[in-house]
């Protein structure tokens, strides 16, 4: 076994915890800004312990935001980005289980053509389709609109090509057991398809709602006024390049309440999100 | 509950493989029919096609009084057992057996009901808040028989469903299907490859082969007469002797146009004498397998190569390469055209 002398175990441990300190560390530095008073900040030399502001902070940045961004309080800005990022995640799970299903369990004419018409899309990210996607968005009224934010970054080939690799893996036999027992299609997909795909679902969701939450480029474009913004672009906004413009513990208390969700997200769906990936058992 | 009729039906699949040439099976009310013969001959087709999950290309089948060409399978009155079972891995055993009936909206007393009826019939009384992961492959078996009988129907239909449990539970699992259907009652289609299966269980044998039925009727006369070469050497086991009457010394008259010459090993002779007539034919021994209470011998002929089995009661010492004279008596003869069809 590797790692079974006593020095072994002492060197794999320090390499882990050096590699911990080195990713944490900008975290811990995040969270201690977070509860200082901004001039304490940028004076050097910067300080390394928490501070006496916590409260006072966080609750300006929840209530009343950074005053440069117009006023927009952060818990409008979390609203909004919980709001996209679950649309994403639901609405990209819900469109690729069912054209999945429909795929893998029916024959209609044009199935092949279709499925390559969505394989084919997965060579178009959003970025390559953005001009053509932001003038439909325009003409339909959409900018500034949690619609507007959804819609576009919703198809997805790759869950669509998830689903339908594992509804492959379903024997024909329970498909055709289920149809001896009289389920119908929709039975069938409700009492079958949907237990059966839980542990890849919540695998997806939780990476899916990562996505959401950390979309940058097109809530950049679809959004024009502040409160409409995600928080991840008034994060970029709040920061300005004169830096004594910059409400740095405003900006700090603003990142740690941006981290939380997703982390939360993580945490609670760990368990359904590990056996998602790992599970090969039916 | 229902006869079970099957005529001139054919399965044509789109590239223009013919999987079933014509078949016409008569079941009747109560019967235990198996179907049997080698992978590819179309007998779990066939099958498919009564359950309807095949299509039809060209004839008929009726259950009961009904024709359910149309008919979809939830609609036709039967039950499935599967190979692989096909449980629903995420439902409790319960679940597994109560679904097709919830699915038919019976009610939920009549369905509590049914399903621990089944259970105790199973013996699966204490199984019923497991899920299928957790079953052995025996209890998994059951849970499927469970499934089909809950469902009260008017025909069983058994798709190899013996074939993944070991030698020793099949057995128990055979005798046990042969007296569930005979208590129940209900007409039963039943696809194996294993003819030791389709011997014990069938009430109508019927063996397949290339699409066709080669012969159908009762077991054992199938055993004592097979109508063809094919029957001859499927049926059985150890397959029954095929040798050329021309290799061998007969005494008696040789039916016109003979072309081969069987025997089953049971019925050759090793000492002795055989009765008045019958055959002779000189073998070198291969090896001897003993089973147990009998031992089979593996011998060829020099004259014409052809493999011969004969058993032998208790245990046979002899050395390979011992030179044997094999003998069978006239009357356990069987005779074949050049067609292979028995004269």
């Amino acid at each position: 076994m590797i790692g079974d002398s006593r020095w072994g175990i002492r060197l794999a441990h320090a390499i882990l915890i050096l590699g911990i300190v080195v990713v944490a560390f900008p975290l811990y530095y995040v969270f201690i800004a977070s509860t200082h008073a901004g001039p304490d900040i940028v004076r050097p030399p910067m300080p390394l312990t928490p501070g006496g502001h916590l409260v006072e902070n966080y609750r300006a940045a929840f209530f009343e935001g950074a005053a440069n961004l117009g006023g927009v309080p952060v818990w409008r800005l979390l609203f909004n980005t919980a709001v996209m990022a679950l649309g994403i995640a639901v609405g990209k799970i819900v469109i690729s289980i069912t054209s999945a299903y429909a795929i893998v369990f029916f024959r209609f004419p044009g199935r092949m053509v279709f499925f390559w018409i969505i394989f084919v899309t997965l060579m178009l990210p959003v970025e390559v389709r953005i001009l053509p996607t932001y003038k439909v968005m325009v003409d339909l009224n959409l900018i500034d609109t949690y619609t507007g934010l959804i819609l576009p970054l919703i198809a997805s080939a790759t869950a669509t090509l998830l689903f339908r690799q594992f509804f492959l893996t379903i024997p024909g036999e329970l498909v055709e057991a289920a149809r001896i027992d009289g389920a119908g299609p929709f039975r069938f997909f409700k009492d079958i398809l949907l237990p059966l795909s839980r542990s890849n679902i919540a695998a997806l969701f939780v990476i899916l709602f990562i996505y959401g939450w950390t979309q940058y480029l097109w809530p950049l474009l679809m959004t024009n006024r502040a409160e409409m913004n995600t928080i991840v672009i008034a994060l970029r906004k709040m920061v300005s390049f004169v830096d004594h413009g910059t409400p740095w513990h405003i900006v700090m208390a603003t990142c740690v309440l941006a981290i939380l969700p997703p982390v939360l997200v993580v945490v609670l769906m760990q368990r359904a999100f590990v056996r998602g990936l790992v599970e090969t058992e039916k | 509950m229902a006869e079970v009729d099957l005529k001139a039906v054919r399965k044509r699949y789109p590239n223009g493989l013919e999987a079933v040439k014509g078949v016409s099976i008569a079941i009747p009310d109560k019967a235990l029919c198996v179907l049997v013969g080698p992978s590819g001959c179309g007998k779990s087709t066939l099958l498919r096609m009564v359950a309807g999950l095949e299509t039809i290309s060209e004839g008929e089948i009726s259950i009961g009084d009904r024709m359910v060409n149309q008919v979809s399978p939830t609609d036709r009155d039967i039950a499935m057992v599967f190979q692989n079972y096909a449980l629903y891995p995420h439902m409790k055993v319960y679940d597994n057996m109560a679904y097709g009936l919830r699915n038919r909206g019976t009610p939920r007393a009549e369905i509590d009901r049914r399903v621990r009826e089944a259970a105790a019939t199973l013996e699966l009384g204490h199984l019923l808040d497991r899920r299928p992961r957790e079953l052995s492959g025996g209890q998994r078996q059951r849970v499927a028989m469970g499934r089909a009988i809950v469902r009260q129907p008017k025909v069983f239909l058994f798709d190899e469903p013996l074939s993944n449990l070991d030698a020793k539970l099949r057995g128990q699992m055979r005798v046990e299907i042969k007296r569930l259907q005979r208590e129940l009652g209900v007409t039963s289609l039943y696809v194996t490859h294993d003819q030791l299966e389709a011997m014990t269980l069938a009430d109508l044998l019927v063996v397949m082969n290339a699409g066709e039925v080669e012969q159908a009727g009762d077991p054992l006369e199938i055993y004592e007469k097979p109508a063809s070469l094919f029957v001859a050497g499927f049926i059985g086991a150890p397959p029954m002797n095929l040798v050329d009457p021309a290799s061998a010394e007969l005494v008696g008259p040789i039916p016109a146009g003979a072309a081969t010459l069987g025997f089953r090993p049971e019925d050759a002779i090793l000492d002795g004498f055989a009765s008045e007539g019958g055959l002779k034919i000189r073998a070198i021994l291969d090896g001897v397998e003993p089973v147990g209470a009998e031992s089979y011998l593996h011998a060829h002929a020099p004259a014409g190569g052809a493999r011969m089995i004969v058993r032998t009661a208790g245990r046979a010492r002899m050395e390979p390469g011992t030179a044997l004279e094999i003998r069978a008596p006239a009357e356990k003869l069987h005779w074949f055209d050049a067609a292979g069809r028995r004269i």
